[in-house]
């Protein structure tokens, strides 16, 4: 994959003069992880540390009758062998269920199964040993006697009288329903000149991190404090979880996150595994390490997406579209997970739909079921690719219906980049969104015409591409609207404090995270910009629940817009105390100082005053010096949360050049585009990568990742190689390239950009398949992944 | 993913692997590219592992009597970069690029490979392809098998529970030796959804006495004779048609076997124009 450079412009606005945003400054943390001297939590190491391997339900749905530990007790190595019931003990059960989600319901969930599996891989017993190898061996004598009862598994059918109650105390299989209704979508349907139809399938799949989930609890009775190391991306939300479930005070939780190899959404959810971990280590009272293997990982990491979306939209024959109406149904495994819950991703489907469009007219019925397989959750763009499929699967429906082309009716229908402040369909609210001048941006990056004419010259030879496109919103910046008004304690303001060191260096301590993306980064460049050192002199911590600001950590693309302004409202708060320090022991007005590349300097001059290294000698060694009654605080933090929208919208399309092999079903990406406008670009080569990665992962859903199950709720493909993660030879070259709308609601104006790569592309992927064979008379596909098999049956050729 | 406890030792030579491989529950070790994978995953628990790799003269490629010889412990990417397979078993050369990736041709062993006989694996149909032969060392001694006769079922093979295999051969390329090669992988390097080794000789329209051997198809390489029949007497379309009969592929995770039939038929129409390029 070659990387395409396309730098947006330097932002004048924030460029002080020694601007680091607009720039790609390298990582700093690049040298020390490209050495092999990362800190991840499957590094760890601690005295007396012992390591836990889990006995797994067998079946998608049992009975436990007894489980019998005796010989598995007595195998070599191992310290403890725990059931569900003793556990609970320690650790209370928990319910994933929001307040704002009206009507949303699940099960207590413990630990370790107590009763009852519920899906095939969930934990039933624990056995803790001197190693994992020995942990493993004794788990082959742990002896669990199941009575399988009738797994439910297909969504389509949870709801059927006839079928079994997973929780008979819930009453049905329903978890969360959301009924959804503005304008007149009837009569938008009734008086349109076309309706089209079509049904939408979503396969699961999951994240595959690098490294798996990891976590290392660490109890000391001596202290009566639990340490946690833990490859999350929110310490503060674990914090508060490990407290609550094992009876402590959060002061005596102390979550560590040092580096974490990738999370894509994956690690931002309560596993029972991990929750198990924890409450051994205050059982046994000593450290328990728990890292998932693949094989674990595949039955326990959260799946995603698994949605059936019905859909129509109303057009007129000029091309305006007048409704869209959705029914989204998605199966969420046994138990809506904890503390985010399962409803959110159909919730942000009926959000999302339609929502790049001008279009008054919406009715959206979104259900969620209960179901015997893994737990399903949010993952990377959370319900963008659903919605972005069915709308843009959708729109070039209607406009191969009425004969327009898929560029036309977008520019009919895409809302004006002059219409903002408006709302979308389902009354989501944006601020300033650029579709316009993002189409008119990625058709000249493709040369649309001209691609186009290739596509025609080479459908006569036999060679049949296809060209798609997908406008899309994302939801970045979540103020508390996402989890805070459900009564979740997951904080949606981020703080960031920033030292002085006694030689004029500065620490940012910061609660958003690293989990690869380069968050710190991008703290160190927004810190350095607005103090005015040089990067250099900028030190980062994350991760530690002891010793950074509370926050809510790295998702839903909040850490360079709301952990970005935090520092840089912080290092201008520090700015205006070491001016304050200088301007005292120079005599001189600190507004007329100014920090410029770690010297003190005259604002209109630029002569360079005094060094900070000075001022922070003076401050720290000799304040005797200082006039009396003058205390210099060289340490400042500053929280933000976005309070004017809910979230901070985002926009973007995305576009897809392919080639359908027509005799072998099989499809070779040649070319992907992604224009996005994530507001201030603070990171040029960041910002490309997350959308880069974001584009593989949603290449990924469209063409190869799947979890397949069968009808008793097996995962048949639980490997890494029957489970297809997209590899680099697959992958197209992707250009990138922006709009920047900056937000006003933070002087940074950053939005997020995490989402934005995986929310297009499976829709413009999908779109370019259908353009490609839509004139050999094929079925429309709308069903992922694209698979050969599903080529061929399109053709009929199977 | 941690393997069950195993005893391991190094042969020192061909007999002391033969020797050791006496010990109840003992497997082989070559390159452990399948072996070690199963141990992690728990899917077999040998008592010990034998592991040949110390074993010497078992790396050699050479060309004997008209057939060229390759040693069990040639690593893929040995035999990727060997200018002698390259020239006498061009089959295998383009067979070479399409197994697993960089990291496991390094490690991974042609004599492993045949040994463990993955029925989507590409070296076990190009061995039949091309009418090779195994050459293996057991308890009573040295033998040969043929190819044809190697491949029993599902990881079954002639191989004995003491039996190493120590070489394959198979017939030099002459001017007139024709061979073809496909597969069709959803991703670069995964075992083959359909794959197709073909060998035949060039005589004018139609090639002589081709050999199609398939692989992802069955629980062996399969060799499609009734397509190989149709295929001599000159017609492409009566040889794909005959694969409903040759054929008889499972449903798995990748596709139903009504999809794998119909690639098989692509592939050989592809294949066969490899064949009758010079």
């Amino acid at each position: 994959m070659k990387i395409v450079q396309d730098m947006p412009p330097v932002l004048s606005a924030l460029d002080r003069p020694n601007s680091y945003i607009g720039r790609s400054v390298p990582r700093p943390n690049l040298a020390r992880l490209m050495q092999g001297r990362g800190q991840y939590v499957s590094d760890v190491v601690l005295p007396r540390m012992a390591h836990v391997a889990f006995a797994r339900s067998p079946h998608a749905h049992a009975r436990i009758r007894a489980i019998e530990t005796g010989r598995a007790k007595s195998a070599p190595g191992v310290i403890a062998v725990v059931t569900g019931a003793e556990l609970a003990r320690v650790m209370t059960p928990w319910v994933g269920v929001l307040t704002h989600l009206k009507g949303i319901k699940s099960a207590p969930q413990h630990a370790l199964a107590v009763d009852r599996a519920c899906w095939r891989g969930e934990a039933v017993c624990a056995v803790v040993a001197r190693s994992r190898a020995e942990a493993e061996d004794a788990i082959e004598l742990v002896e669990v006697d199941y009575e399988e009862l009738a797994p439910v598994t297909d969504a389509e059918t949870a709801l059927d009288p006839g079928t079994p109650v997973i929780h008979p105390d819930l009453g049905d299989n329903l978890t969360f329903e959301r009924r959804h209704e503005a304008g007149a979508p009837d009569t938008a349907f009734a008086e349109a000149d076309e309706v089209v139809e079509a049904t939408f399938r979503f396969g699961r799949h999951t994240g595959v991190t690098n490294e798996p989930r990891a976590v290392v609890a660490d109890w000391n009775p001596g202290e009566q404090r639990l340490t946690v190391y833990h490859g999350t991306q929110a310490p503060h939300m674990m914090q508060n979880l490990f407290a609550k479930h094992l009876a402590l005070e959060e002061h005596q939780v102390r979550v560590i996150t040092k580096d974490v190899g990738g999370s894509f959404g994956i690690k931002v959810h309560t596993y029972a595994d991990e929750m198990a971990t924890v409450a051994l280590s205050k059982l046994l009272k000593r450290p328990v390490k728990f890292v998932a293997d693949r094989i674990e990982s595949f039955v326990t990491d959260i799946h995603a997406r698994d949605h059936r979306v019905q859909a129509r939209v109303a057009v007129k024959r000029d091309g305006t579209i007048t409704a869209f109406e959705i029914d989204d149904l998605t199966g969420i495994g046994p138990y809506s997970v904890y503390p985010r819950t399962s409803g959110i991703e159909a919730n942000q489907v009926v959000n999302l739909t339609g929502g790049p469009y001008t279009c008054p007219n919406y009715r959206a019925l979104a259900r969620v079921v209960f179901q015997n397989k893994n737990v399903m959750c949010q993952y990377r763009a959370v319900g963008h690719p659903i919605a972005t499929a069915v709308t843009e699967g959708l729109v070039d429906l209607a406009a191969m219906r009425i004969g327009m082309d898929p560029v036309e009716i977008r520019r009919r229908n895409l809302i004006a980049d002059d219409a903002y402040p408006t709302s979308g369909p389902s009354g989501i609210r944006f601020e300033q969104l650029s579709h316009h001048a993002s189409l008119d941006k990625v058709l000249a990056m493709m040369d649309y015409r001209a691609l186009r004419a290739e596509q025609a010259r080479l459908r006569e030879k036999g060679v049949h591409r296809g060209i798609g496109l997908a406008s899309f919103i994302e939801v970045t910046n979540p103020s508390a609207a996402f989890y805070g008004v459900g009564g979740a304690r997951i904080s949606s303001q981020d703080g960031v404090t920033i030292r002085l060191d006694a030689q004029g260096a500065i620490i940012c301590h910061t609660g958003v995270t690293e989990q690869g993306q380069g968050a710190e980064a991008v703290i160190a460049q927004v810190a350095a910009s607005a103090f005015g050192v040089p990067i250099a002199r900028v030190r980062v911590v994350t991760g530690d629940t002891d010793n950074t600001p509370y926050g809510g950590g790295t998702w839903a693309s909040r850490a360079a817009g709301i952990g970005g302004e935090a520092a840089w409202q912080a290092g201008k708060a520090l700015r205006a105390n070491v001016l304050a320090v200088a301007g005292s022991i120079l005599q001189a007005a600190p507004e007329s100082l100014d920090i410029r590349n770690g010297t003190v300097i005259d604002r209109e001059t630029g002569r360079e005053r005094i060094g900070l290294d000075e001022v922070a000698r003076v401050a720290y060694f000799r304040p005797d010096t200082l006039p009396p009654g003058f205390q210099a605080e060289l340490m400042a933090t500053r929280h933000y949360v976005p309070r004017a929208w809910p979230f901070a919208f985002t926009n973007g399309i995305q576009a897809s050049l392919l080639e359908v092999d027509v005799e072998t079903g099989f499809i070779t990406l040649l070319k992907h585009w992604c224009v996005e406008d994530c507001g201030t670009v603070i990171n040029p080569q960041l910002v490309d990568e997350q959308v880069r990665g974001g584009v593989v992962q949603g290449l990924g859903a469209v063409l190869f990742e799947h979890c397949l199950y069968d009808e008793r709720g097996q995962l048949l493909n639980g490997n890494m190689a029957d489970y297809l993660v997209p590899m680099a030879c697959e992958m197209p070259d992707i250009a990138v390239g922006h709009v920047v709308s900056p937000t006003a609601d933070s002087e940074l104006g950053a939005k997020g950009a995490g989402e934005a790569g995986t929310a297009g592309a499976p829709a413009c992927v999908m779109n370019a398949v259908n353009d490609a064979l839509a004139p050999l008379g094929a079925a429309t596909i709308t069903e992922m992944p694209i698979t050969p098999s599903v080529v061929l049956r399109a053709l009929g050729r199977v | 993913m941690k393997p069950p406890a195993f005893a391991y030792a190094k042969a020192r030579a061909l007999d002391h692997a033969i020797e050791l491989l006496g010990v109840d529950g003992a497997r082989l070790l070559a390159g452990g590219q399948s072996l070690i994978a199963t141990l992690n995953m728990r899917l077999s628990s040998p008592s010990l592992l034998v592991d040949i790799n110390g074993i010497g003269g078992l790396e050699g490629i050479a060309l004997r009597d008209g057939r060229l010889e390759i040693g069990a412990l040639v690593r893929h990417v040995q035999a990727e970069r060997s200018a002698e397979i390259a020239r006498h078993a061009p089959l295998i050369a383009r067979a070479m690029p399409h197994i697993g990736h960089a990291a496991i041709r390094n490690r991974g062993t042609l004599g492993g490979s045949i040994a463990f006989a993955d029925p989507a694996a590409e070296l076990p149909a190009c061995l039949v392809a091309l009418g090779g032969e195994v050459e293996i060392a057991g308890p009573e001694g040295r033998r040969t098998v043929a190819a044809d006769d190697f491949f029993k079922d599902l990881f079954e093979t002639a191989l004995g529970p003491r039996d190493v295999l120590t070489a394959i051969r198979v017939p030099a390329a002459t001017a007139d030796t024709r061979v073809g090669f496909a597969e069709l992988a959803r991703r670069h390097g995964d075992y083959a959804m359909v794959g197709l080794a073909a060998a035949a000789r060039a005589d004018g329209k139609a090639p002589k006495d081709p050999r199609l051997v398939y692989f992802g198809v069955g629980t062996t390489p399969v060799r499609a004779r009734k397509a190989e029949a149709a295929l001599a007497g000159g017609s492409l379309d009566q040889a794909v048609a005959a694969l409903a009969q040759d054929l008889a592929p499972q449903d798995d995770v990748q596709a139903t076997a009504a999809v794998k039939t119909h690639l098989a038929g692509v592939l050989l129409r592809r294949v066969a124009q490899q064949l009758e390029a010079a």
